[in-house]
């Protein structure tokens, strides 16, 4: 085994590494954020099998997104992402229709601008009404073509722990509750754990998180009892669509790379892989995406090295991606109109 | 347990000694995490079910333990099922939920005309006050015949409203027992 | 249409993920951009309550450009068959049919039977009080002399021939008609008509799917009439890939239909006898005639088998089975009409079996006072719902309307049984059943549905046991002594009764082929023969997909005769071939002398396909060997219904019960024999040609979310589901927010004349105005799941629902009503009543709003109010 790359760039064989020998096939997700329906069936599922606590009822009003992101209270979250933009050759059916200038984008930037004064998770957003008014237009039917919104699209994704290859969480922690496990999976011991907090700051994605009841820090285990079981993590075995896909890595990064040329074909040119890479910044995911736009539109930090923690500038992220975008995509309208 | 199974189960030991030297590992396995099993090896029964929410019929296995009383400590997806595939929606994933929460009521509650609160009551008093109401209801609602002198052989007096949720034989029963009472109010969802 | 399969069905819709993923296009046609929307090729907004106009929009399309399956039409629908000559369309009267009376608002279908068959003349009013479909059973309504020639025009040229007809009656629902109507513009209209028909035919097949967003509407049994003759014309009935699915929203009310808990039905869709009915013989030939087809001919098998199983061996041929012991319908007993007798004092006791009106069901004011009117009020559900709670904590104790020291209602509440703790049969959403097997004890007082029912019949009996009384024979006379498990009779035991048992052998008969009219079988429901074949319970069939075949027969058991796809006669061709190797579903074998296939084949086995029956058979003897439709009285799909609705023979668009718009279409406004109540509870808004429409300018609807359950009992007292959708919300576009001053999550209050009802706002780009005929209209969008009870609280979005009803099947019209938003919140205790009695005032509205719905030309409309038609001011 090679030293050298503990810390930072590919490592074939994480699990070797961290002393398993004779070990099962590194695990992952591959979540194919194509053919999610946003039914949550992950989030609750997890909740069920784990015992993860309720973690705030709460309107959050980012869509249909009411968990608002991974936490010590939520191992998997759905993001929902309203866009004024077509998905591959969908047609959402929006031209020619009286309709004024698109909201989605002052919707994510009402969001944006109440969650940090809410806290982390968004707790009180729901309770506090916020009066975040949009900026005032003409009477819909007054203007039609291009100041009209003609195009739509709803993405949702389920989040979930990344299970780096080189996890700060891990590398941090001073007591050893962090370990990885035979099937190269990144779990936190809750019999060890003294609730520190070091890895929290230590994860480039913002997933682990403490409860505030008990104080230890908690996060997706990709069922590690589950998998000891030869079984499925409970998240992947309930998803209606197989949006979230379990299995040996190699095969996962092999069906996701025919996916996305798939997708490709079908005309749908935007689809790309997000931390299928072992050259990037954590040596590669042990839970990757194929996502429909860049990673900030859904909460996924771009470059993974920085700890990512602002959900505030996330969300922003989603706002000005959907307006640069909209800018293009009237450029082109124009262009076309010529 | 022994000192030097105690020396061997040190981590630090494990560490200094093993193929993990930077202790991220198996050395830093903890004893909690060395004995993990899923729950669902320790159930005593593995029952079929179907999920009780919408109209799709989603097979559930429920996983039962009987110690240190009866009690269900897991219900997922049924991988066999042609239906569903083992995959559950957020309802049916959280079934556990529904069935072993606190909110489901477990005595019979009672509220007395122009009670303000609920009181207690025996399951048997009150299903003997129950067939006492309904005879008194069906008989102030009877009608033998119409206007025109037709059979009727009813009574309008009792209504019912449920069986949605319900297995067929209990709609088979409730459906029976009601037409020999003469009461054809009955209704479910299926009307709304 | 009308489903939103991704979030209300989501485990099903993988299976259209599937399909997606190998190729086929996927369209969803809703009043919003909902998740099914987002995974979807194609999403059409249209107006709510505006589906016949597009679906009659894509049958004009078929028919103009002459794109139907022309050989299945002409083998297996009723396209060639002659319709009598005292037909007259609504293109002649201005959108009614012929046989309407103005004074009962209803028709007598006489006029619409095919042209040589005898019909009795019915008057209407008779037949709208009776729910007539269900009355027919799901065979439609019986025809006499359906064997013999029925008069046909095989060329389809015949100017009276269905197909014909047809063309004629939806001429007008022309692209741009649909654009002005619907909102939706025509190339994307045509658009869908392309994808819909080129998916069509030998080689390919297109499915339909619907749920509620269908059938909740004062049309709804025509929308899917609608939906069904595309499907017809098409050829996508009875074959692999095509059809027409309801998705059904509860674990069993597919079930609940089959062995209903439903007035007018008894089990296997046979009719509830009415007061017509003084005999046995009355009623059969009420359910079927000499000389008809198919297989409903064998009702009298039905029927002695269930009056057997109900009263055993006092059930003879001398006292007609104990026929007598019924008791009879003479109107509309349903819900609705049943909780308005609740307000009247003429129901004394209600049960609520797992069922939560006071938010579940329209017009939840009107429930809850018609149940604070009660006697008394037995409620069984798992947990403490508003149903139960409602004289502590109804909305009406914040108005005063209701006091708890001054209401009377004596409520009972037993503790249920859940899913785990009782073991029975669901069935599922495509007619299969399925049995659970009890996993562990419910606690203290939890019982079961089934134990409750036998101890309360046990207990009844004792209490009347040595009665002279004649009324408590039935009740006495019953057989109720089904085998018990530890003290709980034993679902497996009733589910063996309901299969039917062979009284000369005691063991199970193994289908509905083989009960008899002479009383020697005894069976619970006769299409669910079969389940216990053999002495096995067919429903507890395990055998997973991995080792079976495509159709997996062995898993569950389908009614009927585990068969998956009906009518799949349809699927070979008139000679019995496959209609392609592509979508080969059954097949004859002629080698063999029988139909075989892939799926049970919903045909007599061995009869050829050119069989001709001799002359003057009847019942299933009667069917020829190309008579796909075996249940039909003529053996045909049927394009134009002769006979069975009450609302005429062809779907008709008629604007909603409550709409901002004139029909554009006929002079008739709405449906001229929808189902009012015109009560002063049960306030209607204007609607054109009524005057003040623009108090409620907006276009109303209400559905589920994925994260909770109908009426929240089982899933807003669950942490884990409200905490994803915590809060009671109403959608709006941005272009309707900027016009009412709506906030994204500020506060708002939707008004109808019933009340307001206040939620937080949320400003999508999902929701989106249309235009119709020239005007911008906007719809606003309300999950309905709230209520006062749970860890997520809300005000009841039904209380903003009236009722009134599609006359065939009684169900509300709750999909589309017009309403008003003002951002803030709404008014608070008796100032509420005040605020809702002033927008009534504003509007005009009294009892007779909206209850004059004879609206075409020519007919002076009387007013529809409870009592005497003619009542009050015209």
């Amino acid at each position: 085994m090679s030293r050298e790359n503990s810390f930072h760039g590919p490592l074939a064989d994480p699990a070797a590494d961290a002393g398993h020998l004779g070990h099962p096939p590194r695990m992952g997700f591959f979540t194919d954020t194509s053919v999610c329906i946003g039914c949550k069936a992950c989030e609750v599922a997890c909740k069920e099998w784990n015992n993860v606590p309720e973690d705030g009822i709460d309107l959050l009003g980012m869509s249909f997104d009411n968990t608002g992101m991974l936490g010590a209270g939520s191992w998997r979250h759905v993001a929902f992402v309203e866009q004024e933009r077509p998905l591959g050759r969908q047609d959402a059916g929006l031209a020619d229709l009286p309709t004024g200038p698109s909201r989605s984008e002052a919707a994510a930037e009402t969001v944006s601008r109440a969650l940090p004064v809410a806290g982390r998770g968004g707790g009180d957003l729901g309770t506090a009404p916020v009066h975040l008014g949009f900026p005032s237009f003409e009477l819909p039917g007054a203007g039609t073509g291009a100041q009209g919104r003609t195009e739509f699209r709803w993405l949702m994704s389920s989040d979930v722990c990344k299970h780096c290859t080189h996890a700060g969480c891990l590398d941090v922690c001073p007591t050893g509750a962090l370990f990885r496990t035979e099937f190269s999976t990144v779990v936190v011991q809750e019999d060890i754990c003294n609730g520190c907090g070091y890895c929290v700051s230590g994860c480039p994605y913002g997933v682990i998180d403490r409860r505030p009841d008990d104080g230890r820090a908690w996060k997706c285990t990709l069922c590690y009892d589950r998998l000891r079981g030869s079984m499925e993590p409970a998240c992947a075995q309930a998803c209606p669509t197989d949006s979230i896909q379990f299995g040996p890595l190699d095969e996962l990064r092999e069906r996701a790379a025919r996916r996305v040329a798939e997708l490709h074909g079908a005309g749908v040119p935007e689809a790309r892989l997000y931390g299928h890479d072992p050259g990037d910044g954590v040596g590669g995911d042990g839970a990757f995406f194929l996502l429909l736009d860049e990673p900030e539109v859904y909460g996924l930090p771009p470059d993974p090295v920085v700890p990512t923690r602002d959900l505030a500038t996330m969300w922003r992220y989603a706002g000005l991606a959907a307006a640069a975008l909209l800018t293009a995509a009237t450029a082109v309208f124009l262009e076309a109109g010529r | 347990m022994g000192v030097r199974r105690w020396i061997r189960a040190w981590p630090v030991y494990r560490q200094l000694t093993g193929p993990d030297p930077l202790g991220r590992g198996k050395a830093a396995e903890s004893a909690r995490s060395a004995g993990l099993v899923p729950r669902t090896e320790r159930a005593d029964r593995v029952v079929d079910s179907v999920c009780p929410y919408c109209a799709v019929g989603c097979a559930q296995r429920v996983f039962v333990r009987e110690e240190p009383h009866e009690h269900v400590v897991q219900i997922e997806g049924n991988p066999n099922s042609p239906i569903s595939r083992g995959r559950l929606c957020p309802k049916g994933a959280a079934s556990k939920q529904l069935v072993t929460g606190p909110q489901r009521v477990q005595k019979v509650r009672y509220r007395p005309p122009y009670g303000t609160g609920w009181q207690d009551l025996d399951l048997d008093t009150a299903m003997d006050m129950v067939v006492d109401r309904v005879l008194e209801a069906r008989r102030k609602g009877w009608q033998d015949r119409d206007a025109k002198g037709r059979t009727l052989r009813r009574t309008m007096g009792i209504a019912s409203l449920g069986g949605a949720t319900l297995d067929n034989e209990e709609n088979y029963l409730i459906k029976k027992l009601f037409t020999a009472l003469g009461a054809l109010q009955v209704e479910n969802q299926a009307r709304i | 249409m009308g489903s939103n399969m991704a979030e209300a069905h989501p485990v099903g819709f993988q299976w259209v993920m599937e399909a997606k993923a190998r190729g086929a296009r996927v369209v969803h046609i809703d009043p919003r951009f909902t998740r099914t929307s987002a995974l979807a090729d194609q999403h059409v907004t249209l107006r709510a309550g505006t589906d016949i106009a597009f679906l009659g929009g894509v049958i004009n399309h078929i028919l103009t450009n002459d794109l139907s399956f022309r050989e299945y039409v002409q083998a297996y629908t009723n396209a060639s068959c002659l319709v009598g000559e005292r037909f007259e369309d609504t293109e002649d009267l201005d959108g009614l049919f012929s046989g309407y009376d103005p004074r009962t608002a209803s028709y007598d279908a006489s006029s619409w039977a095919y042209e040589s068959v005898p019909v009795e003349e019915r008057p209407g009013g008779r037949a709208k009080e009776q729910a007539a479909p269900y009355q027919h059973g799901s065979g439609g309504p019986p025809m006499e002399g359906g064997a013999q020639g029925i008069a046909r025009d095989l060329s389809l040229e015949h100017p009276r021939c269905v197909y014909q007809v047809l063309k004629r009656h939806f001429s007008r629902y022309t692209p741009e008609m649909v654009e002005r109507i619907c909102g939706v513009p025509q190339d994307l209209f045509l658009d869908v008509c392309r994808a819909w028909t080129a998916n069509s035919g030998r080689e390919r097949t297109a499915a339909l799917v619907y749920s509620v967003g269908w059938t909740q509407h004062t049309v709804g049994a025509q929308y899917i009439r609608a939906g069904s003759i595309i499907q017809l014309l098409l050829g996508n009935v009875g074959r692999p890939g095509g059809g027409v699915f309801a998705l059904r929203g509860h674990a069993s009310i597919q079930g609940s239909t089959d062995i209903p808990t439903l007035f007018n039905l008894l089990p296997g869709y046979l009719p509830m006898p009415d007061v017509t009915h003084e005999s046995l013989a009355a009623y059969l030939d009420g359910v079927r005639r000499p000389g008809q087809k198919g297989f409903w001919g064998n009702a009298d098998a039905y029927t002695i088998s269930l009056l057997k199983e109900y009263w055993g061996e006092n059930a003879t041929e001398e006292n007609d089975y104990c026929f007598d012991y019924m008791p009879r319908i003479d109107g509309d007993h349903g819900t609705y009409r049943t909780a308005m007798d609740m307000v009247d004092g003429k129901v004394f006791g209600y049960f609520l079996l797992g069922q939560n009106p006071a938010v579940g069901s329209a017009h939840g004011r009107l429930q809850r006072l018609g149940m604070a009117n009660l006697d008394w009020l037995v409620v069984r559900d798992l947990t403490m719902i508003e149903s139960a709670t409602f004289w502590k904590d109804a909305p009406e104790t914040e108005t005063g309307e209701i006091v708890a020291q001054q209401c009377r209602t004596e409520v009972f509440f037993f503790p249920a049984a859940s899913h785990v703790e009782k073991s029975g049969t669901f069935t599922q959403t495509q007619r299969m059943l399925q049995w659970r097997d009890q996993a562990v004890e419910p606690v203290g007082d939890q019982r079961s549905e089934l134990w409750f029912f036998h101890q309360l019949g046990l207990r009844l009996r004792r209490r009347l046991a040595g009665s002279t009384d004649e009324r408590d024979r039935p009740l006495l006379d019953l057989a109720w002594d089904y085998a018990s498990e530890d003290g709980e009779p034993s679902a497996a035991d009733v589910l063996r009764h309901i299969n039917g048992i062979d009284l000369r052998t005691g063991r199970t008969v193994g289908g509905y082929t083989e009960l008899k009219a002479d009383g020697s079988t005894a069976c619970g429901c006769w299409i669910y023969s079969g389940v216990y074949a053999d002495e096995v319970n067919q429903a507890r069939r395990r055998k997973s997909r991995f080792d079976t075949g495509p159709y997996d027969a062995e898993w569950g058991w389908t009614w009927p005769m585990n068969r998956r796809v009906l009518y799949n006669r349809a699927s070979a061709d008139p000679q019995g071939r496959p209609w392609s190797e592509r979508k080969a579903l059954v097949w004859w074998d002629a080698e063999r002398g029988e139909w075989t296939g892939h799926d049970t084949p919903d045909f007599e086995r061995t009869k050829p396909p050119d069989h001709v029956p001799p002359a003057g058979s009847s019942g299933p003897a009667a069917l020829r060997g190309d008579d796909a439709f075996i249940m039909m009285s003529d053996g045909k799909g049927w394009l134009f219904a002769p006979a069975g609705l009450a609302d005429g023979p062809l779907p008709t668009h008629y604007e909603p019960h409550e709409s901002p718009v004139r029909n554009l279409l006929y002079g008739q406004q709405a449906s001229p024999v929808r189902k009012v109540y015109g009560r002063p509870d049960n306030p209607s808004n204007p609607a054109p040609p009524e005057a003040h429409g623009e108090v409620f300018p907006y276009v109303f609807t209400a559905a589920r979310l994925t994260e909770h359950h109908t009426a929240g009992g089982m899933s807003r007292q669950l942490p884990y589901l409200a905490e994803l959708q915590p809060e009671l919300f109403v959608e709006v576009s941005p272009e309707l927010a900027a016009e009412r001053g709506l906030t994204h999550l500020g506060r708002a209050h939707v008004i109808t004349s019933r009340t307001a009802v206040e939620a937080r706002v949320v400003v999508t780009d999902r929701m989106a105005p249309l235009h119709i005929d020239g005007r911008v209209v906007h719809q606003v969008w309300m999950p309905y799941h709230w209520g006062q009870v749970g860890l997520t609280t809300g005000d009841v979005v039904n209380d903003l629902i009236g009722v009134v009803a599609d006359p065939n099947v009684f169900i509300q019209e709750s999909k589309v009503l017009t309403c008003d938003i003002r951002p803030g919140g709404r008014p608070r205790g008796s100032d509420l009543v005040d605020y809702v009695e002033d927008y009534r005032r504003r509007a005009g509205i009294t009892p007779w709003t909206g209850v004059r719905i004879v609206t075409a030309g020519g007919h002076d409309g009387p007013g529809h109010t409870e009592g005497d038609p003619w009542e009050g001011p015209s």
